[in-house]
């Protein structure tokens, strides 16, 4: 228990730097996609709901997990696809300068 | 079976290795437009190797409902997905509420299959977990809400409210902890999930308009660090990367949105912003401004040889970003060079205004930070702002007593011409006066965004081209 604890947080720690040093770089322009392809990622979430699901160890929980997996895939599916969208959105000026 | 078992969990664990990695690259091209759609893809594949792995685990007998779940979620996702650009900022705080809901339920479920026999860390992580993704679901919803226009947006504010809030979030903690030494204690659980959720509405209701790039970035970190718990509770080291991702990037753009707007970080981390000054709402004597006609507009507009444009959220309640990009057009095509100036707080979300914008098909090369454009003032012709207040207002710079003192403001006030359109005189959301208005160098346009800078271009374009 103690060593999964530590193993956790040793992941926590480095993810958490890994966020700070990577992040810190996006461009200010990009800050609205970043927030809604992080929304997209964090919905990972869904694999403990899909387990939940799949096991039916109770129907409380079979419940409780089918409406987490919705709420989980609709922030995957809407987060990628409104990402992207911005994303095409984004041009540089025309080669042809005036 | 077991050693089979075993197997496929290896298997599945280096699955998420290789998620964790994909999500990390997807962040890392996330930094500038070249590479960010790259970045969408390996976030895709990534999302799509977890959740495949995730079907081969031991003990799934159920794959008709998780089919069935996935396919409602995608339903509700793609429309989501498909939201004008003006509603994205209601869309994320949405999502927020969305992706905290998942992980509320997850944990409430765990909670209630483990009782009575709930180790200690884990029941602790679980209330971490819960607590927190349960006062994201009813805050994110509020935000939504007040972005939305359904919920009224001006901030409410009572005596103690502080107070009110810390004593609630302790209490939440007192039965977390009482909840560790006694996992039993099925009644208390939902008691403590039901505080959270009112925490949630509690921490927004003092929120206004100017302070919602803030509010959503905090929320977005609380997002990211209830998933994190999540993948404590569930040993799940996918999770704990992609919270812990999550959490920075929410916890880094609050930093700089609560650096743009003077707040301290301490006032981010406590969530104690939108203290509304009563400012002096009532000491607004008559003073004079001058007005000037689309047509005047226009000539000051073709005879400067450098523009610097102002959005702020006005333009996006406007919609005035496709007229904006006709004026960028009939400006350059007279060989004026004109750029837009972002300040990192225009809007309703960190980088509102450059999405807009962009939808409108100007070139995000001509969009400029605030650092970088603040020292052109001075060899700037003409400043447009449109639909921007506080970000304008020079009191931030001098009045000590102003409410917005030592927030950092674009110098449009060093330009040549300064032209603010504006609805009317009415002092912006916060209810600030703008100094800007009075000056001698100051030309007020009247008139919605979007027609005024319609008539503007339609100006432009009769004379002579």
């Amino acid at each position: 228990m103690g060593s999964t604890l530590i193993d956790g947080l040793f992941v926590f720690m480095l993810a958490a730097f890994i966020g700070f040093e990577v992040i810190k770089r996006i461009s200010p322009l990009l800050h609205t996609p970043l927030m809604s392809i992080t929304n997209a990622l964090d919905a990972i979430a869904v694999v403990g709901a899909i387990v939940l699901v799949g096991k039916h160890e109770s129907r409380l929980s079979f419940i409780l997990g089918i409406l987490a997996v919705i709420a989980a895939t609709s922030n995957i599916v809407g987060g990628f696809l409104i990402t992207d969208r911005m994303l095409r959105m984004f041009k540089t000026s025309r080669p042809t300068k005036p | 079976m077991t050693e089979l078992a075993g197997n496929t969990q290896h298997i599945i664990e280096l699955i998420y290795l290789v998620a964790s990695a994909l999500f990390i690259l997807a962040l890392k091209w996330m930094n500038t437009p070249a590479t960010a759609r790259r970045g969408i893809l390996a976030g895709e594949i990534g999302m799509v190797l977890a959740i495949g792995g995730t079907l081969l685990q031991h003990g799934i007998v159920d794959y008709k409902w998780i089919a069935i779940a996935l396919v409602i979620g995608s339903g509700i996702g793609v429309p989501l997905g498909l939201v004008q650009m003006t509603a994205v900022p209601q869309r994320t705080a949405l999502s927020h509420a969305f992706g905290a809901f998942c992980v509320t339920l997850v944990g409430t479920a765990e909670f209630y299959l483990g009782t009575p026999s709930i180790p200690g860390f884990k029941m602790s992580v679980l209330c971490v977990e819960v607590i927190l993704g349960g006062l994201t679901v009813t805050g994110s919803l509020m935000a939504a809400g007040k972005l939305q226009e359904v919920l009224p947006q001006r901030p409410i504010t009572y005596k103690g409210q502080n107070f009110v809030n810390l004593a609630l979030l302790a209490s939440t903690a007192v039965i977390a902890v009482y909840l560790v030494h006694n996992p039993g204690a099925t009644h208390l659980y939902p008691v403590m999930v039901g505080i959270a959720l009112v925490v949630g509405v509690m921490l927004v209701i003092p929120i206004g308009g100017a302070d919602m790039p803030t509010v959503i970035s905090l929320l977005n970190s609380y997002a990211g660090l209830s998933a994190a718990a999540m993948g404590f509770v569930l040993n799940n080291k996918l999770l704990i990367v992609a919270g812990a991702l999550d959490g920075s990037s929410g916890f880094i753009l609050s930093v700089i949105m609560s650096k743009a707007m003077n707040r301290s970080f301490t006032n981010v981390v406590f969530g104690a912003f939108g203290q509304v000054a009563a400012s002096a709402a009532g000491a607004q004597e008559a003073r004079p401004v001058k007005s000037a006609s689309p047509e005047e507009a226009a000539g000051i507009l073709a005879a400067a040889s450098k523009v610097v444009i102002v959005p702020g959220y006005g333009m996006a309640v406007a919609q005035a970003q496709h007229k904006v990009r006709e004026l960028y057009d009939a400006l350059t095509k007279r060989g004026i060079d004109v750029r837009f100036a972002i300040h990192p707080v225009a809007g309703r979300m960190p980088g509102h205004m450059n999405v807009l914008l962009a939808e409108a098909d100007v070139p995000y090369d001509r969009l400029m930070e605030m650092d970088d454009i603040n020292g052109d003032f001075p060899q700037t012709d003409v400043s447009l702002i449109i639909g921007a207040n506080d970000v304008t207002n020079p009191a931030a710079k001098t009045d000590q007593s102003s409410p917005i003192y030592g927030m950092p403001v674009l110098d449009v006030e060093k330009s040549h011409t300064v032209m603010v359109i504006k609805r009317s005189m009415n002092p912006g959301f916060a209810g600030i006066d703008n100094p800007l208005y009075y000056m001698d160098q100051t030309l007020m346009l009247f008139g919605d965004a979007k027609v005024f800078v319609g008539n503007i271009v339609k100006e432009l374009s009769s004379t002579h081209s």
